[in-house]
């Protein structure tokens, strides 16, 4: 079995990192990544293009100076850059592929599927290759998934991706998921997974995704991602290694990279503690995680309730202003 | 004054249910181009006369509106403008293809009274525009940011297929009428059921040193404006300051002409157009009272 590994350190981890990424981060990260023979490299704001800002943080370095560097460090590496309908604009493509991206992955909540269709189209009119993403995958169930995929797929998206922005998945709810894209999309798209550390299986998640049939697999070489962290890509590495998957990847190479590249750019380690652990339990969306923190200190109230509040009000990605209406709403609650 | 609906979808028929209820505006006809339209039927159940053929076969009829609502998609009111234009027709304009000046009522509806085409932004600028306005009055605003929460199910397939034109167009209105040196804008679709009331959260960069009272206030002062027309329209809290930045949040329920309450986004944009609509109107007649 051949996979394609795609690392997301540079763009999930901008969440860790607070969007604080620097030009050397970038250089020294896609280097020994590169290095270490992973295909694909993503570099963009957390959020993705045009993510800068208030409600999500803004970027240190303007991302597309992060875009040409990671394109020119890399030899072999394809660089990979996400975008969100509604946060960005279809210019904030074309500005990416002027500076050297060559594949495209759009994200939306896993319901709402035709907002990417505009995307895609450009997309592969200007010849990028296309990935779509599926947000919150654990909030639907198999079939209605398919459909999303049938949709992203018709309007041009090569590979469409189960991501569990929540961590929130369990085993046969990856392999389930996956196999219904699969069934659906067959020729037609390939099928990805995206996982999350929230309840310390994204390893294990990422095999079943690659049992049932996904060919592309996102991690964040030493975790370093959103909520708990994303899939460690040198763990699946060797897992792979193991189970006979074909990646690619020198295990070694990637291992030495993680320790002595990516370990110190991250502000710590990314850990599976009781607020990653609400995150996934909940069903909450991984990039909650800092802001949550950032207002339950400016309010006094407990990060782990805004983040359970979070889930019942079914939040979901990008709305992380609502994040400071229910520490206020915490706050207005404790004083009565 | 004769007034046309062009477009049969989630906005036009809540705007029918709202031109109906006006003194000044008589709503004749309404148009689309799908048979199925439930807004077609509820229009023709309640008298007006209707069509699937769409602008084409308004402007072919005897007797033409004095005033076009079009609630299609900028690309259709591309087309339309000039044809509503050539015959004389005023047009407002309910899609961000802004064609004519931007028009948020509390902000500068007196400005464009005579303009043959205004156009009303979208709803996300709409509810916040105003917000941004209230505070650049006061104070400098050096950026302002909005993110707009809508329930799936009250976004149509217009606003789904163009969402980029929703965020550019919204962003240059933040600039434009809310007097921001920088706009932008996010919207976010969430799927909850029930469906979530609309939400729209306004920060603005201000000095360190500008005085939140004097904010705090012309925001209230705005608010009250504001749910003079669109009752559902309300802070859910206090202007949060901090360092260098003001945070608003409000939240808009509709009134439930069309779609439920959680639709506020269709109502506040209707409600908007309706009002400017009115405005026209009354100009109208006041210039027919001169003249005799």
């Amino acid at each position: 079995m051949q996979l394609r590994l795609t690392d997301t350190s540079l763009r999930d981890g901008s969440h860790h990192k607070r969007h604080q990424f620097t030009v050397e981060d970038v250089r020294s990260i896609v280097a020994a990544l590169d290095g270490a023979g992973v295909p694909v490299i993503e570099v963009t704001h957390g959020d993705g293009l045009g993510g800068s800002s208030f409600n999500y943080g803004f970027s240190l370095t303007p991302e597309q100076d992060l875009i040409k560097v990671a394109v020119e460090t890399a030899t072999q590496a394809k660089i990979a850059v996400l975008m969100l309908p509604g946060v960005g604009v279809k210019d904030d493509i074309l500005v990416s592929q002027d500076n050297g991206a060559s594949i495209v992955r759009i994200a939306t909540h896993c319901t709402e599927a035709d907002v990417s269709v505009q995307h895609f189209q450009l997309a592969r009119e200007r010849g990028l290759e296309t990935v779509g993403f599926l947000m919150m995958a654990h909030s639907q169930p198999p079939e209605a998934l398919a459909k999303q995929a049938r949709i992203m797929a018709d309007a041009g998206c090569q590979c469409v991706y189960v991501v569990d922005s929540a961590g929130a998945l369990v085993l046969e709810q990856v392999s389930d998921r996956v196999e219904a894209l699969v069934a659906e999309l067959g020729d037609d798209a390939q099928v990805g997974f995206h996982g999350h550390e929230n309840l310390g299986l994204s390893v294990a998640n990422s095999v079943a995704a690659a049992r049932a049939g996904a060919k592309q697999i996102d991690g964040s070489v030493r975790g370093f991602g959103a909520g708990a962290g994303n899939t460690p890509l040198e763990a699946f590495v060797g897992v792979c290694d193991k189970l006979g998957f074909e990646t690619g990847v020198d295990f070694f190479k990637i291992v030495d990279a993680a320790e002595d590249v990516v370990r110190p750019v991250m502000p710590e380690e990314c850990l599976l503690d009781r607020m990653a652990l609400m995150m996934g339990y909940a069903g909450v969306y991984s990039s909650f995680l800092k802001h949550a923190y950032t207002q339950a200190q400016r309010y006094g109230v407990s990060g782990a309730q805004i983040l359970i509040r979070a889930g019942e009000r079914r939040l979901v990605g990008g709305q992380e202003d609502q994040l400071i209406d229910i520490a206020l709403e915490l706050s207005r609650e404790k004083v009565r | 004054m004769k007034a046309a609906i062009v477009g049969s979808g989630n906005i036009g028929t809540d705007l029918l249910y709202k031109l109906l209820r006006s003194e000044v505006l008589e709503p004749r006809w309404m148009v689309g181009i799908d048979p199925a339209s439930e807004g077609l039927k509820r229009a023709a159940s309640l008298g007006l006369e209707v069509s699937v053929d769409g602008a084409e076969w308004l402007l072919c009829q005897d007797e033409l509106p004095d005033v076009v609502f079009e609630a299609t998609s900028a690309a259709v009111h591309r087309a339309n403008a000039p044809r509503y234009a050539e015959a004389g027709i005023r047009a407002i304009d309910l899609t961000p293809a802004a064609v004519g000046p931007y028009v948020v009522p509390p902000v500068n509806l007196g400005d464009h009274r005579d303009a043959p085409n205004l156009n009303l932004i979208t709803c996300g600028g709409q509810a916040t525009i105003p917000v941004v306005y209230a505070v650049s009055r006061v104070v400098p605003v050096s950026y302002a940011e909005i993110v707009a929460s809508v329930a799936s199910v009250s976004a149509g397939p217009g606003t789904r297929a163009n969402i980029d034109e929703f965020t550019r167009t919204t962003s240059h209105g933040i600039e434009a009428i809310g007097g921001a040196e920088r706009g932008k804008a996010i919207i976010v679709l969430n799927p909850a059921d029930p469906p979530m009331i609309m939400r729209d959260t306004i920060f603005c960069a201000i000095p360190e040193d500008a005085d939140p009272d004097l904010i705090t206030d012309s925001i209230a002062r705005m608010e009250t404006d504001i749910r003079s027309y669109v009752p559902g329209f309300r802070l859910l809290s206090e202007p949060q300051f901090d360092a260098g930045r003001v945070s608003i949040f409000v939240e808009v329920a509709g009134a439930g002409d069309f779609l439920p309450a959680y639709a506020g986004n269709l109502d506040i944009m209707t409600a908007a157009a309706t009002k400017v609509g009115e405005e026209i109107a009354n100009a109208a007649a006041a210039d027919r009272h001169v003249t005799a």
